[in-house]
């Protein structure tokens, strides 16, 4: 019997998803094979000729290295800190409501907040100068020097980040059987060894998911860029996405926007095809 | 004893620090919002306490920049983006946790597609589109508002969550429904609806703190201020003050309040949140 229900459930979702997702999918790729750059109102059919730019742009191929760039200074951080937090929480220790409050706090606040406040810490006369000092170092170019510009971005990523895989990271933790800690202590493990024994392992899948989210977030990193550098100086800090958003929104040339975004998509996608059908299979029921 | 005594305070010296640094950019932003006039915030060696303690700095920002008016459409965004996942949400995960129907692989598959795709890649069409449907505010701020909402009206991962809250209610109880004589509308909204709140409460939560702080598509979307959202405001702000970081340091401060608010009072949903993986995009 042909039931109409379960589709009539479907409808709205679908409407939505195929009006602001499918459709603009197919567009980007459509729209990455033509050149806008002449007349923006007549697009002439540029077969690859907007990839072939890309690939031959060395300030193009720039963004993508200070993406990976920007990737390797956040990902490793956080996976391995808020796990170190996590464990150091996941114990009878007192405060432990509160310092999860304190340490998640950063995660809710808007970004734009968080790195406005950093600004203002990483400003010449700013605070982070001041703590340089106090440890006799030089005052550095925290924004201004291209050697440090990219890293000071990525040091806010962190600060935001820190707080929501912690929670992630405790809420596996928790899921850890005690009796396994309890086995260990009649072994006589010390606390090392029964974190690398027995806990490590058992998280294992949460410590590979944690990597793939916090690199597909890496990978298309903005916001805090728009707001404290604006891809500067000397193109230190200018990403995949912010390439986008510049091509796209202020050049208006949306060929090669669209080419660069459909790298940015096919790279995005081979970090998620692993995380969804190897380390989140059971969430989306695999 | 001494060697688990000295581990337990290492433990809160290390937690105290994190959550000290935690803290810092706000505080410093708070302790140069209240600085006055009459001192400097570039002063060397910084100062932590103002000296010339004064709200003028909160008033002031208040009176040039209608940041209670970003809240108003910041919430008015979150709240409408937060209601239409909740129901469209949980509309399309109840047939795929629930109905075997033709096509549900395909529709299932559809949407977990839509999670690899990063918004990022796709805006600059989703731009084009709601341009051509009208829905940006130079028609009007009602059509500016849908527009911020409605691209995110739903998503997948609000979806997977509420699809897998049906797959724990047991089945036995919609069939008793069944023999009660009730249709796949009332079972859904009599019956399964309230049973998966401890989810819709999660989705609801993480979904209003994403839209809350989403800049980069109310940044594109917005030409008129009356409808700018928080964070469009608040970076503004670094272009109308770039003078005196006194009073971007106050807006700021102002802005970070209600969601502050909302966070601790709802805390104990962040922390279950957790819970259920991943669900901000």
């Amino acid at each position: 019997m042909f039931r109409l229900t379960p589709y009539l459930f479907l409808i709205p979702a679908f409407v939505l998803l195929g009006v602001f997702f499918f459709v603009p999918f197919v567009q980007t790729i459509h729209l990455s094979f033509f050149d806008y750059s002449k007349d923006i109102y007549n697009p002439q059919f540029a077969s690859w000729a907007n990839y072939i730019y890309l690939i031959k742009n060395p300030q193009f191929l720039k963004t993508i290295l200070n993406t990976f760039y920007f990737l390797i200074l956040c990902v490793p951080f956080l996976v391995i800190f808020p796990l170190f937090l996590a464990v150091l929480l996941n114990t009878k220790i007192r405060g432990k409501t509160l310092y999860k409050l304190v340490i998640y706090l950063p995660v809710v606040v808007s970004i734009v907040v968080v790195a406005i406040a950093f600004k203002w810490l990483y400003a010449p006369e700013g605070l982070f100068n001041y703590f340089l000092d106090i440890l006799h170092i030089k005052p550095i170019g925290w924004l201004s020097d291209p050697k440090f510009a990219m890293i000071s971005v990525a040091l806010v990523t962190i600060f935001k980040g820190v707080g929501y895989y912690m929670m992630i990271y405790l809420a596996a933790l928790m899921g850890v059987p005690k009796d396994l800690y309890d086995a260990a202590d009649v072994d006589g493990a010390s606390s090392w060894q029964k974190h690398m024994n027995v806990t490590v392992p058992h998280i294992m899948p949460t410590i590979a998911l944690v990597s793939t989210i916090s690199s597909i977030s890496a990978l298309k990193v903005f916001v805090e860029i728009y707001v404290m550098t604006r891809g500067g100086p000397l193109d230190s800090t200018k990403t995949i996405v912010y390439y986008i958003y510049e091509r796209a929104f202020e050049n208006l040339d949306l060929g090669i926007a669209s080419a660069a975004a459909v790298i940015l998509l096919v790279v995005v996608m081979a970090f998620s095809l692993i995380n969804i059908f190897v380390f989140e299979r059971k969430k989306y029921g695999l | 004893m001494i060697k688990n005594f000295l581990k337990g305070i290492s433990a809160h010296i290390i937690l105290l620090l994190v959550c000290v640094l935690s803290l810092l950019p706000f505080l410093w932003l708070l302790s140069t919002a209240l600085k006055g006039p009459g001192e400097n915030i570039f002063q060397y060696p910084p100062v932590f306490i103002p000296q010339d303690f004064t709200l003028e700095n909160f008033k002031e920002v208040l009176r040039l920049v209608p940041i209670v008016g970003y809240v108003i459409n910041s919430f008015i965004v979150a709240f409408f983006t937060v209601i239409l996942n909740l129901i469209f949400s949980a509309m399309a995960a109840y047939p795929l946790a629930r109905m075997e129907f033709a096509g549900k692989k395909i529709a299932f598959f559809a949407i977990l597609a839509t999670i690899m795709v990063p918004f990022q890649a796709i805006m600059l069409p989703v731009y084009i589109i709601t341009l051509k449907l009208n829905l940006v505010d130079s028609y009007g701020a009602l059509a500016g508002y849908i527009g911020m909402i409605l691209p995110f009206a739903v998503n997948a991962f609000g979806i997977f969550l509420l699809r897998q809250a049906f797959l724990s209610i047991p089945k036995e109880l919609e069939e008793s429904a069944v023999v009660d004589g009730c249709n796949s509308w009332q079972i859904f909204f009599r019956i399964l609806l309230p049973m998966i709140k401890p989810s819709l409460a999660v989705l609801a939560i993480f979904t209003f703190i994403g839209s809350w702080g989403e800049f980069l598509w109310p940044s594109i979307v917005l030409t008129n201020e009356k409808l700018f959202t928080l964070p469009v405001g608040i970076n503004n702000l670094q272009g109308a003050f770039s003078a005196d970081y006194r009073l971007i340091a106050a807006g700021s401060m102002i802005s970070i309040v209600p969601i502050v608010i909302f966070f601790v009072s709802l805390q104990k949903y962040f922390i279950s949140g957790a819970n259920e993986g991943a669900v901000k995009g």
